[in-house]
């Protein structure tokens, strides 16, 4: 590689890097506006924007379904209660407990997320799918058969009090917002890194044409593996944000139902988009919200049928509609006034290089009139 | 020992059941090169109009026609109105749309008939038959037994003696080829889905009386374990699945009778695991790599 392109590819993480700090700033800054519900909502959609930034670039750049993301957050929560509670009870102070708590989660969800790459990457399509199907249904079966695992009720997670100097300025649900956003910009941005470097590029080689990817010396297993670590990495991170936020670790929250729904923020999102998957981490954890909030007027009886169900009918029709008719997702449907956008705003340089390819997701797929 | 050849003799029993439901994800595996996850979820609505006409005409023979045409309705109605509409290249948009067709299926049905299980009778009585005073099957089951052996053995004569058959294999397996050979390619696809939607439904409707009821979610274990068995025999080979069937259902009575039920998940998610890790083609596919 010679210098000029190193050059370049320093500059590009450089200036990833310094967007992901200003977005974080940005969002640290607007919690101050915000009450504590949705200053916890927040968290919340920072925790599963780990989870759905990771599985897209899995699902839209390797082409590795998994419908087992839940199980990987899962992994996270349980990785950061059994190290967070043990620190705590020790004696050590919250914010040591915090960084010990992510390193267990760390541990935790790569090992669960290597085994699974593993198997991912010897399985295609249908059959890492089910695999990951199966594991999402079993999970309560693992939370309550494993000893130390703490049955159907999970595991109580210490309380992560504000600190001193900050008691003054803001109450804790901020405080846990804060954590989830700087937590969240630690899992996203090397994804993003990886995504426009040259690991992405390997990751559509392998996806586009296997055997063609192997000929030009890629190890189409080593990249899938690669890639299944580091969204589960970042999953897992999203899982000890939801420890913390939610004080406990149970095998309830991740329920198929939930691995469903972070499949279609990032169909929805636009698979592959980085920033779409931000988007339909919104969308998921918001449209529930509302729809209970709708139907709380309701009967008694019509709102409990409702409560759930209805979000969920509403996703599924999305996710339809989407792969039916507008596979690109949000991100496709917002890129051209984006670019139009970041054409007005950049500065005019000649040598710029195209920071972002225009074909971040699927390619459209060819209409079928006949098989 | 009694208590062995019970949870074997059941086992067996449960096992024709999921072999049912693991040989409608081969029949649409061979139709259309898809595994279908929205199979249960149909058959479950297959099954609720069942229900109802079994409430209304208090005829089995009625709910069971019922759910094999609503089956093989609502089979043709995804394909013609959903499958055909996404990109084929990659099996990843159709895997995505039956997805979400699940989403919108169990929360329908959810908001329609509420969370709680809806008791079903059997049609004949599930007390135990005693052979030689060891308590062995049920009268359920046996019909059970036989209604998956002829669901069984009339797929294979489909498939492997009639043209209906030989065409359905032909277009699956090589599409422009058989055109040019004068085969409808797209009606054999929806044959296959109304095939397979309708052999789900008959399972679905012969387990729901042996469990805890109806419900949007009631054969969510059934896909999960019948999904075991297709790779377990390979999506290929109905003859795995049959056995791979009896295998899963076996292994599932006996875990559940001799440690814990809380155990059996984990034993079929086990059992998955070695089998995709050790053997991805499966056990009794040994000729064909598995592309899709």
């Amino acid at each position: 590689m010679n210098r000029l392109t190193t050059g370049t590819r320093a500059g590009h993480v450089r200036a990833v890097v310094l967007r992901a700090v200003l977005l974080t700033a940005l969002a640290l800054a607007a919690t101050f506006a915000l009450d504590p519900f949705r200053n916890y909502q927040l968290a919340v959609i920072a925790a599963t924007f780990c989870a759905t930034a990771g599985l897209t670039l899995l699902v839209g750049l390797t082409g590795q379904l998994s419908l087992g993301h839940a199980v990987l957050m899962a992994a996270g929560g349980y990785g950061y209660a059994l190290v967070a509670a043990p620190a705590a009870d020790a004696g050590l102070p919250p914010a040591a407990g915090l960084a010990l708590g992510v390193v267990g989660a760390l541990v935790a969800s790569g090992a669960v997320g290597g085994l699974l790459g593993l198997a991912g990457a010897r399985l295609r399509g249908p059959y890492l799918a089910g695999l990951t199907l199966a594991l999402v249904i079993a999970l309560p079966a693992v939370a309550t058969q494993v000893p130390g695992l703490g049955k159907d009720q999970g595991l109580a997670v210490p309380f992560v009090p504000v600190p001193g100097p900050l008691a003054g300025v803001m109450v804790v649900e901020q405080w846990h917002a804060w954590v989830a956003i700087v937590v969240t910009a630690v899992a996203v941005t090397p994804l993003v890194v990886l995504r426009s470097g040259r690991a992405g590029l390997r990751m559509r080689a392998v996806h586009g044409d296997e055997v063609a990817a192997r000929l030009a010396g890629v190890s189409p297993a080593r990249v899938k593996v690669g890639a299944f670590v580091a969204g589960s990495l970042s999953a897992g991170l999203g899982g000890a944000v939801l420890a913390v936020v939610t004080q406990n670790v149970g095998p309830g929250r991740y329920s198929l139902a939930f691995s469903l729904l972070l499949v279609v923020a990032v169909v929805v999102g636009g698979l592959g988009s980085v920033g779409g998957a931000a988007a339909g981490a919104a969308l998921v954890v918001l449209l529930p919200w509302l729809v209970d909030t709708v139907a709380s007027g309701l009967p008694a009886d019509l709102e409990q049928r409702l409560s759930g169900n209805l979000a969920v009918a509403v996703f599924g029709a999305l996710l339809i509609a989407v792969t039916v008719a507008w596979p690109g997702g949000l991100a496709a449907a917002t890129s051209g006034p984006r670019a139009r956008l970041a054409g007005r705003l950049r500065r005019p340089r000649p040598a710029d290089p195209p920071s972002d390819p225009p074909s971040d997701s699927r390619p459209e797929p060819r209409p079928i009139t006949e098989r | 020992m009694d208590r062995l050849v019970l949870l074997v003799s059941t086992g067996v029993a449960r096992g024709l059941v999921i072999a049912l439901f693991a040989l409608s994800l081969v029949i649409i595996w061979r139709a259309a090169r898809i595994v279908n996850f929205a199979q249960a979820a149909m058959a479950v609505v297959a099954v609720y109009v069942a229900f109802a006409l079994q409430a209304a005409t208090g005829s089995f023979v009625v709910a069971l026609l019922g759910a094999l045409v609503t089956g093989a309705l609502l089979g043709a109605a995804v394909e013609r109105g959903l499958m055909r509409r996404v990109s084929g290249r990659t099996p990843m948009p159709g895997m995505i749309v039956a997805i979400g067709l699940v989403m919108v299926l169990q929360s329908v049905l959810g908001i329609l008939f509420g969370p709680k299980h809806r008791p079903m009778t059997p049609v004949l009585a599930e007390t135990p038959l005693s052979v030689g005073g060891v308590p062995v099957l049920s009268r359920y089951d046996l019909f059970v037994l036989v209604v998956a052996l002829v669901v069984v053995v009339g797929l294979g004569v489909l498939f492997n003696r009639s043209t209906l058959g030989l065409q359905l294999r032909a277009s699956a397996v090589a599409p422009e080829v058989s055109r040019l050979l004068g085969v409808r390619v797209p009606r054999m696809v929806t044959i296959g889905w109304m095939l397979s939607s309708a052999v789900a439904a008959l399972a679905v409707l012969l387990l729901v009386p042996t469990e805890l009821g109806l419900n949007a979610h009631s054969a969510d274990v059934l896909f999960v374990h019948a999904f075991t068995v297709a790779v377990l025999g390979g999506l290929d080979s109905p003859a795995g699945a049959l056995l791979g069937g009896v295998v899963v259902g076996v292994l599932v009575s006996l875990v559940t009778g001799y440690a814990s039920a809380g155990l059996a998940p984990l034993a079929v998610l086990a059992l998955l695991t070695v089998v995709l890790l050790v053997r991805p083609g499966g056990i009794f596919a040994p000729k064909e790599a598995r592309t899709a």
